[in-house]
């Protein structure tokens, strides 16, 4: 069995439920005593990493990013692979081409509210240019916020994920 | 009227004012303290957000609690659904009446009023609203009445959650009400009476009755527990399976008034024990608090506050350690172990207290007690660490223990081709 799993003796009969309450309660008050195990959330956050433990896991897939290229272009070809791949069908591509003959999007949206947050799309760019992002604030006060045009998505700047990679299953 | 009568009225008065106000303060911050309490027990902050340290959360809640939305059930008895929440809240609050939350004051004045005339009092005042000389029946008879509530709370909201809820409080009540008025026949067969100035007088002579009648304490406290849903018998408001259980239906200030009654139900529970078995407002080891004085007063009634909380405390502890009972180990803990016990008990009490008083001819009632202290403590021992082995007070496995002690279980046999 590859995760422990620790078995518990049930209490049978030559038990006394009032001991064996006394020793629950013993634990509880001891309990009172400890740190607290909780973050103040708004004054402490996870990526201030001042505990370590509570610092979000590099593979987390919160909403998008787009990388660019030294310009400030978005790297996306408009090859219309995410918007395929995209399980939600969230993902709005309308492809542009330049007079060389470069694709550019000429429209690409993400409705974060339809996202499952899957990270196919960062899995399947050819480009490494739309990404999941290590992000979970992500609160807004009206509902036509949460679709996210390209220039937002261009210029987020929270840290991208790190995505599950096959041949290193443990993350190691 | 005389001004001896208007003098009595308005010294009712103030108590009555004094007990309220302190009551629902008390209500108020017993919330906040219960959220805290089970946050350090469970290695969290609880809340710190509104005022220094969170010490205005109960203001916020009431604050919330009367501006919210009033929901009611559209095929709701409207009559009964308002009324419940009533019948449970002014029970809650009138038990605390009877409980004398310190030593008694001397009170001197005579004053003229214009209009309403002469107002005189000169009499060392009991610091109940009432000293009952029926004492803790009183208290036993409205806190029972509660019961009426919740049940009516379950009924009426023509909701089947709130009516198992409202019936299980029922039947849990009446049950747990037997052991409980039982529990306190040995300290009437003890001070030969049920008012509570001479419970806590005879407590102040001998020794404080937790330890001469520490089967009785636990049998109160248990059955306590039970009176006031609180965990681990709070199956009428059994949140995993009945949501809310008798409140489901209500919001807003009913739903306050409920949440109200059984913290202040607690808040009399705590007191009435201290009162009982605790020695009320004795200072232990001295006798300066048995002469009438302010200071005392003053004094004792921190005593009185400080061992309520305590308890308060305790009932908190429980909660948040204890799993809550299922419903057929709750009625048989009643029936088949806190009602018997409570019976033994009287027995006991009575036999050792005949045994010292006319065998022994002890007639200083610290040996009396010393005597019982003995008696109980060879009792306690017995029963829990002698012959409770699982058997008498059962918290897990099935209830036909007895029946699977002397035979084993059936070995599952395979059922064989032929016989099908």
């Amino acid at each position: 069995m590859a995760i422990g799993v620790k078995v518990m003796r049930r209490p049978e009969r030559e038990n006394s439920y009032l001991r064996a309450a006394l020793k629950g309660m013993a634990l509880t008050f001891k309990h009172m005593f400890r740190e607290p195990w909780t973050m103040e959330y708004p004054e402490e956050r996870s990526h201030d990493d001042q505990r370590g433990t509570w610092a979000i896991a590099p593979r987390w897939r919160g909403t998008h990013r787009m990388l660019t290229d030294e310009q400030g272009r978005a790297k996306c070809v408009a090859c219309g692979l995410c918007p395929q791949i995209c399980p939600a069908n969230c993902i709005k591509l309308v492809p542009g081409e330049d007079e060389e003959g470069n694709r550019y999007p000429l429209v690409y949206e993400i409705d974060e509210f339809r996202c499952v947050f899957c990270g196919y799309c960062q899995e399947v760019c050819p480009e490494e240019a739309i990404h999941v992002g290590v992000h979970y604030e992500n609160a807004e006060f009206s509902r036509d916020r949460f679709v996210y045009d390209l220039e937002r998505l261009s210029s987020q700047t929270h840290a991208v994920s790190t995505l599950w990679d096959p041949t290193d299953p443990a993350g190691e | 009227m005389t001004p001896e009568l208007k003098g009595f009225l308005l010294v009712s008065v103030v108590k009555m004012l004094l007990v309220f106000t302190i009551t629902m303060l008390g209500v108020a911050y017993m919330t906040f303290m219960e959220r805290k309490v089970s946050a350090w027990m469970q290695n969290r902050l609880g809340p710190n957000r509104v005022g220094p340290g969170g010490w205005f959360q109960p203001i916020a809640d009431g604050i919330k609690n009367l501006l919210k939305e009033e929901t009611r059930p559209r095929s709701a008895n409207l009559a009964l659904f308002f009324l419940a929440p009533c019948m449970s809240f002014i029970p809650a609050l009138c038990v605390g009446a009877a409980i004398p939350w310190a030593a008694p004051v001397p009170v001197r004045f005579d004053f003229e009023l214009p209009l309403l005339g002469r107002f005189s009092h000169d009499a060392v005042t009991s610091m109940a609203v009432a000293d009952l000389p029926v004492g803790f029946l009183f208290v036993l008879a409205i806190s029972s009445l509660s019961v009426y509530g919740i049940a009516i709370a379950g009924w009426s909201s023509n909701s089947k959650y709130s009516l198992l809820g409202g019936l299980r409080a029922a039947a849990q009540m009446i049950s747990y009400e037997v052991a409980m008025g039982m529990s306190l026949v040995p300290v009437l067969l003890i001070t030969g009476n049920v008012a509570f100035s001479n419970i806590i007088g005879a407590q102040q002579e001998g020794l404080w009755f937790a330890l001469p009648l520490m089967v009785s304490a636990f049998v109160f406290l248990v059955s306590g527990l039970a009176e006031t849903n609180r965990a681990p018998f709070d199956l009428p408001e059994a949140e995993s399976e009945l949501v809310a259980g008798y409140h489901t239906e209500y919001s807003a200030f009913k739903f306050s008034m409920f949440f109200i009654a059984e913290y202040a139900a607690v808040l009399t529970f705590s007191g009435m024990f201290a009162a009982l078995f605790l020695g009320g407002w004795d200072l232990p080891f001295t006798h300066w608090d048995e002469q009438p004085g302010v200071l005392q007063t003053l004094v004792t009634g921190l005593v009185m506050a400080a061992k309520t909380t305590a308890l308060i405390f305790c009932v908190m502890w429980i909660r948040w350690t204890l799993p809550r009972f299922r419903y057929d180990q709750l009625m048989a803990l009643g029936w088949k172990f806190m009602l018997p016990l409570a019976l033994v008990n009287i027995m006991g009490v009575a036999v050792s207290a005949w045994f010292g008083r006319d065998v022994l001819h002890l007639t200083s009632p610290l040996a009396l007690a010393g005597l019982l202290t003995a008696f109980s403590a060879v009792v306690t021992v017995f029963l829990f660490f002698v012959v409770d082995r699982g058997y008498l007070v059962r918290g897990v496995g099935s209830l036909d223990f007895m029946a699977s002690r002397r035979t084993r279980p059936a070995r599952i046999r395979p059922v064989s081709r032929e016989a099908a």
